[in-house]
């Protein structure tokens, strides 16, 4: 079993983020980490490989500095790693970016894409479901488990109130949620092999792609307009004379918004 | 001159913080509230092979240098100082003298399980009646044909009745120095005992206690280093043992002050952040800066010990500076935080509680500064 997971390096979730003029974050700005919900699927890929034998292999579109993503999922365990970078891909739209990782998917051997549920930059979660698309293989999204079985990759799809048990024979494109199982921490002896790794690099000319399909020229969709969440307002403070005033007063907020 | 961590240790650096921050900092205020060995991250800490930091590969650990081995204790003591003195001790003075002293025999039967967490390590010197005057100790350990009959009691043993391993000194000649030997005593022993842990201050979690010794039957092929060398044995594990206790300063001291200026910017008083007040700036700027050059001692304690050289006082002056700069900078801390520094359900009165022993512990202050003037005015 084969897995490549594909990664992306994000602003640090609890970093305060500024915006350039064209609407992106500023990412020169603050710390970037490995995307939380890529996490999971790099464990859940570790977790195959281990199970079915085969090699974990980290792919991540990017700026350079991307490259410490890749090498710490190598300290993780992961085999080896693939950064697709070039300037010329700078400002991608979640389209381009599947058509990007599709295209460096095609050289390499697989029989399973994991992917995070989204990222938690821009959390459109439209990757996984396009790189689908564009490599014509089956989706399986927001899975909560995943298992191997008679060729088919079974999953347990997250929906509203329960889950689906969608399967799909393989490649095929896998989502994970949170909580589909607990990452590990790289180990010591894992960051010290991590650099004996072999990290392959591509650029946009490597893709075969026409130049208006990437980067910002090639962008379907366009981020018009930046506006920070408001400020929470304070709460209300009710004070009640009497235990049974405080009940009422509890009873009323519920019903007021229909809680109960 | 060149203070620039390499990539690998930033990475090591980076893990460890990762793992301190989502797997220690939640527990750290029920380990000090309930005093129990947190068992668990102990086991957690060496599935990260954090164990064997300094142990070589041959034996199972990663062999990394003890620069490494600051950053480490660093990050642990920045969220809790007790899982930090208890993974110290064993990673220094614990498992330090069967690499420096020990035999290929005496290393291959003990460092693998040391790196693999298997077995805990603790180092016993100081007794009722002899702290500072290490020389002075009166455990017995006599001779009697293979074997050595060990007889005493041991006091203020950090990782007491967890650990699988003691380095114990004891006397098995005439009185001072040139009496004691070094013996490792694998727990389990017959006649070694334990006494109930002690009520500390702070670094509660980290069991600390009596090791005591009813004819304890070691066998002579246990004793680390030549016989009667056990007071160097002790004294070279001390100087090792002061770079993660420097460490481990630099740590409460930092983790106190990330979280008053925290609080600083969020607390309001006469309509504005308390941050933006000349006074409080002027203390937080003093604690950032004490906390860089201790941090800047321990390293260059620590370059210095990889590099071969003679780093004993430069452990002293570390461990001294750093110790001194976690104390007054952990006070500031809860002065910061005013009346809510004072209560239990903030976190900054911990780290105070915390610091006062690595002032005490592995050669009290004032020991430092005798060892610090020895070395320099021996007129060599």
């Amino acid at each position: 079993m084969n897995v490549v997971v594909c990664v992306k390096q994000v602003p640090d979730t609890t970093a305060r983020k500024e915006f350039l003029p064209d609407n992106r974050i500023n990412r020169a700005a603050v710390e970037n980490v490995i995307n939380p919900f890529d996490e999971y699927a790099i464990e859940e890929a570790l977790r195959l490989k281990e199970s079915q034998g085969g090699s974990v292999t980290i792919l991540t579109m990017g700026p350079p500095s991307a490259e410490d993503s890749i090498r710490k999922a190598l300290a993780m365990g992961a085999d080896s790693g693939v950064l697709v970078t070039d300037p010329a891909l700078e400002g991608s739209d979640a389209w381009s970016t599947a058509l990007v990782l599709s295209r460096a998917l095609a050289r390499l051997d697989y029989d399973l894409v994991m992917t995070g549920m989204e990222s938690t930059d821009a959390r459109t979660g439209l990757v996984p479901a396009a790189l689908a698309e564009q490599l014509k293989l089956a989706s399986l999204t927001y899975a909560s488990r995943v298992e191997i079985a008679d060729g088919k990759v079974r999953v347990n799809r997250q929906i509203p109130g329960g889950y689906q048990e969608v399967e799909a024979v393989y490649p095929a494109v896998v989502s994970v949620v949170k909580g589909v199982n607990e990452p590990r921490y790289p180990s010591l002896k894992g960051i010290m092999a991590a650099k004996r790794k072999e990290i392959q690099k591509l650029g946009f000319s490597d893709l075969d792609l026409p130049a208006d399909s990437a980067g910002k020229t090639g962008e379907k969709a366009k981020a018009v307009e930046v506006t920070p969440r408001p400020e929470k307002p304070a709460g209300e403070v009710i004070r009640p004379d009497s235990p049974e005033a405080a009940a009422g007063a509890i009873a009323d907020f519920l019903q007021a918004h229909k809680f109960i | 001159m060149n203070v620039e961590l390499s990539e690998d240790q930033i990475m090591i650096r980076d893990a460890v913080r990762d793992f301190a921050r989502s797997a220690v900092q939640p527990r750290a205020a029920e380990i000090d509230r309930s005093g129990e060995f947190p068992a668990d991250l102990v086991k957690q800490a060496a599935s990260l092979d954090l164990l064997g930091i300094v142990i070589p590969e041959q034996y199972g650990g990663t062999g990394l240098d003890h620069v490494s081995f600051a950053l480490f204790i660093e990050e642990i003591a920045a969220v809790s100082g007790a899982l930090a003195v208890i993974l110290d001790v064993h990673t220094s003075v614990g498992s330090e003298p069967i690499l420096d002293w020990g035999t290929d025999e005496q290393k291959a039967r003990w460092l693998p399980r040391m790196a693999s967490g298997e077995l805990l390590g603790a180092f016993a010197l100081t007794e009722p009646d002899s702290g500072s005057d290490a020389a002075s100790l009166q455990t017995a350990a006599e001779r009697r044909g293979s074997e050595y009959v060990l007889n005493g009691t041991k006091t203020f043993i950090t990782n007491m009745g967890e650990a699988g391993l003691y380095i114990v000194m004891a006397r098995t000649g005439g009185p001072g120095a040139r009496g004691i030997s070094a013996f490792v005593v694998e727990n389990g022993t017959e006649g070694l005992r334990f006494g109930s842990p002690m009520h500390k201050m702070g670094l509660n979690g980290s069991p600390t206690g009596e090791v005591i010794f009813e004819d304890v039957v070691v066998p002579a092929k246990h004793m680390l280093g030549p016989e009667g060398s056990g007071f160097k044995v002790a004294m070279k594990a001390l100087d090792s043992g002061r770079i993660g206790i420097s460490a481990q300063a630099v740590g409460l001291g930092r983790g106190a002050l990330d979280l008053a200026v925290a609080y600083a910017q969020e607390r309001v008083q006469f309509g504005r952040p308390i941050a933006q007040f000349e006074g409080l700036q002027f203390m937080i700027a003093d604690m950032a800066t004490a906390v860089d050059a201790a941090r800047l001692m321990t390293w260059q304690a620590a370059a210095a010990c990889d590099r071969g050289e003679d780093f004993t006082h430069l452990a002293a002056m570390a461990k001294l500076f750093s110790t001194d700069t976690a104390m007054w900078v952990t006070i500031d801390a809860v002065q910061i935080f005013g009346g809510y520094g004072y209560i239990k359900e903030f976190p900054v009165e911990r780290f105070m509680r915390d610091a006062k022993a690595t002032q005490i512990y592995e050669g009290t202050n004032q020991i430092q500064r005798i060892v610090i003037a020895r070395e320099l005015l021996r007129g060599d």
